[in-house]
């Protein structure tokens, strides 16, 4: 790689890690803000204009405060969980298609950190080890209530992620690839060629698997405040507790970009071709996928404050009695169509 | 006689919960751009109805006069015991012998139930809308015959809250009326 090409990346991850952390930030405010909305409140709106600097007071806030190390605590685990649950939440966001190309310096500059071949399950696997941190955090503050919320996490994932692994694979089946660029580019042209269209089965399961992956309600058992006071994190403080709100925010981010890249056609502005319109078409593209992210960073917001959280059985009734052999059957009729189709 | 109560049988378009949950998505939706509810006390201050009983205050005539005729009939109908009252012979020739020297209310004991201005035979003590009068010090909480008399001044034309500087006054009130 040449000299030029090194500095674009480094751009590109610089302007997507701080963008990641800036949508982390307006998050934090929004939950608050629109949480108060629907109960009739106002939130908070004393920190700056309509109260937007309340994450940055928020922040030092954290920072400042008297970082509690427990006792009987198992310290290196206790102090590795917040980071191994905050650096893969930060790393997924890498392979997401955030725009159409742009032509920079005369060359054509894919508006993603890194198109790998195997994106999609990029992402799966470091959800995955995203869990490890719960599941840590939970064995090593020695306390009953973190363990069994990191119990109750790890057991919520493998109940949810096969869901939401079937369901994509109904999606890669259509686009023929694994990288999300693929599978963008498959879902271009008129509205209704989004996989949300020809997929809606699978887009319901992996909007509801989405929800449990992150653990956001109303499958936030893992956190629980009324049985477990919080769940894996009820022994953090200061800044290790932010750590794990930011990785609970950033995962948000990611399903949030993940739901729009795989069934709301990516950066797609419907009924426009992005590519041959050059930087204008770029930033459309980009502006299109910001706004699709946003609507879905909303529902996650709106869906915790509709709905009740699930009983544990009711969760796992869902997930292995429901959602499985719905996405196994949505692809098997998926298969047998494309079968069906290529033997003409 | 038995009645039989047929249970609620749901049909399939219950039993997927879509509907239901678009359902109650519809209703935080609508409650989110509702009108809010929340005053924001220090800036803006809820203005109580008629008939709230708050701060007290002595009544004056037109010409100035003092209502009060120093009966004491509040004293005594104050459960709480908090009006003082020393009275002496009235300064106005008008017919009325009493008037009060010293009028002394400790608003710690008020309960604020408004019996003496329903046993005041002259109108004069009257309570109000004013409910932010808290302060620093027992001493500034015992409201005395010109404090009673400022608060009529304060109130007489127009409700407290509602009047055009409202904001700044009310610091006022606190500070120098007791």
């Amino acid at each position: 790689m040449d000299f030029l090409g090194f500095v674009i990346i480094c751009v590109k991850v610089l302007v997507v890690f701080s963008a990641t952390m800036l949508t982390v930030l307006m998050m934090v405010y929004a939950e608050r803000r629109v949480s108060a909305f629907m109960q009739g409140r106002l939130g908070p709106n004393r920190v700056g204009p309509q109260g937007l600097l309340q994450p940055i007071a928020d922040g030092i806030k954290f920072l400042m405060k008297e970082d509690i190390i427990p006792a009987e605590v198992n310290k290196p685990i206790y102090l590795l969980a917040p980071a191994m649950l905050l650096i893969p939440a930060l790393m997924t966001f890498a392979v997401i298609p955030f725009g159409s190309t742009i032509t920079l310096f005369g060359r054509e500059v894919p508006l993603q950190v890194a198109d790998l071949n195997v994106g999609i399950l990029y992402i799966l696997a470091l959800t995955s080890i995203g869990v490890y941190g719960l599941v840590l955090a939970g064995w090593a503050s020695n306390s009953k209530y973190s363990l069994i919320g990191g119990l109750r996490s790890s057991a919520q994932l493998i109940s949810y992620e096969l869901a939401m692994g079937l369901s994509v694979v109904s999606v890669i089946l259509l686009a023929g690839s694994l990288k999300l660029n693929v599978i963008v580019e498959d879902q271009q042209g008129y509205l209704l060629s989004w996989n949300v269209f020809k997929q809606p089965v699978a887009f319901l399961i992996f909007l509801v698997a989405v929800y449990a992956e992150t653990n956001r309600l109303p499958f936030d058992l893992t956190e629980a405040e009324q049985e477990l006071v919080g769940g894996y994190h009820t022994e953090y403080s200061s800044m290790k507790f932010a750590m794990f709100f930011t990785a609970e925010y950033a995962n948000m981010v990611t399903a949030a970009a993940l739901t729009v890249t795989l069934f709301f056609g990516g950066w797609d502005v419907p009924l426009l071709n992005e590519t041959s319109m050059g930087a204008l078409g770029a930033i459309l593209s980009v502006l299109s996928f910001i706004l699709k992210t946003a609507f879905f960073l909303f529902l996650f917001i709106w869906v915790r404050w509709t709905f009740p959280r699930f009983r544990y059985d009711q969760l796992m009734k869902l997930g292995w009695k429901v959602m499985l052999p719905l996405a196994l059957i949505n692809i098997f009729v998926t298969g047998g169509y494309l079968t069906l189709t290529s033997l003409r | 006689m038995a009645t039989i109560v047929k249970s609620y049988e749901p049909t399939f378009w219950d039993r997927l919960y879509l509907p239901a949950l678009a359902k109650g998505l519809a209703v935080t939706l609508k409650h989110f751009f509702r009108k809010k509810i929340t005053i924001q006390y220090p800036d803006e201050k809820y203005v109580p109805p008629d008939g709230y009983r708050g701060l007290h205050r002595l009544n004056k005539y037109p010409d100035g006069k003092i209502r009060c005729v120093a009966c004491e009939m509040c004293s005594a109908a104050c459960p709480a015991d908090c009006i003082h009252i020393i009275p002496g012979p009235s300064p106005w020739e008008d017919g009325k012998e009493r008037f009060p020297v010293r009028f002394d209310i400790d608003l710690l004991r008020c309960i604020f139930c408004g019996f003496c201005e329903m046993a005041c035979p002259e109108e004069a003590i009257e309570l109000t809308e004013i409910y932010d009068f808290s302060n620093y010090t027992r001493d500034d909480l015992l409201i005395d015959k010109e404090g009673l008399l400022g608060v009529y001044e304060l109130t007489k034309d127009t409700n407290y809250y509602s009047r055009p500087n409202a904001g700044q006054d009310s610091e006022a009130l606190t500070s120098d009326k007791f």
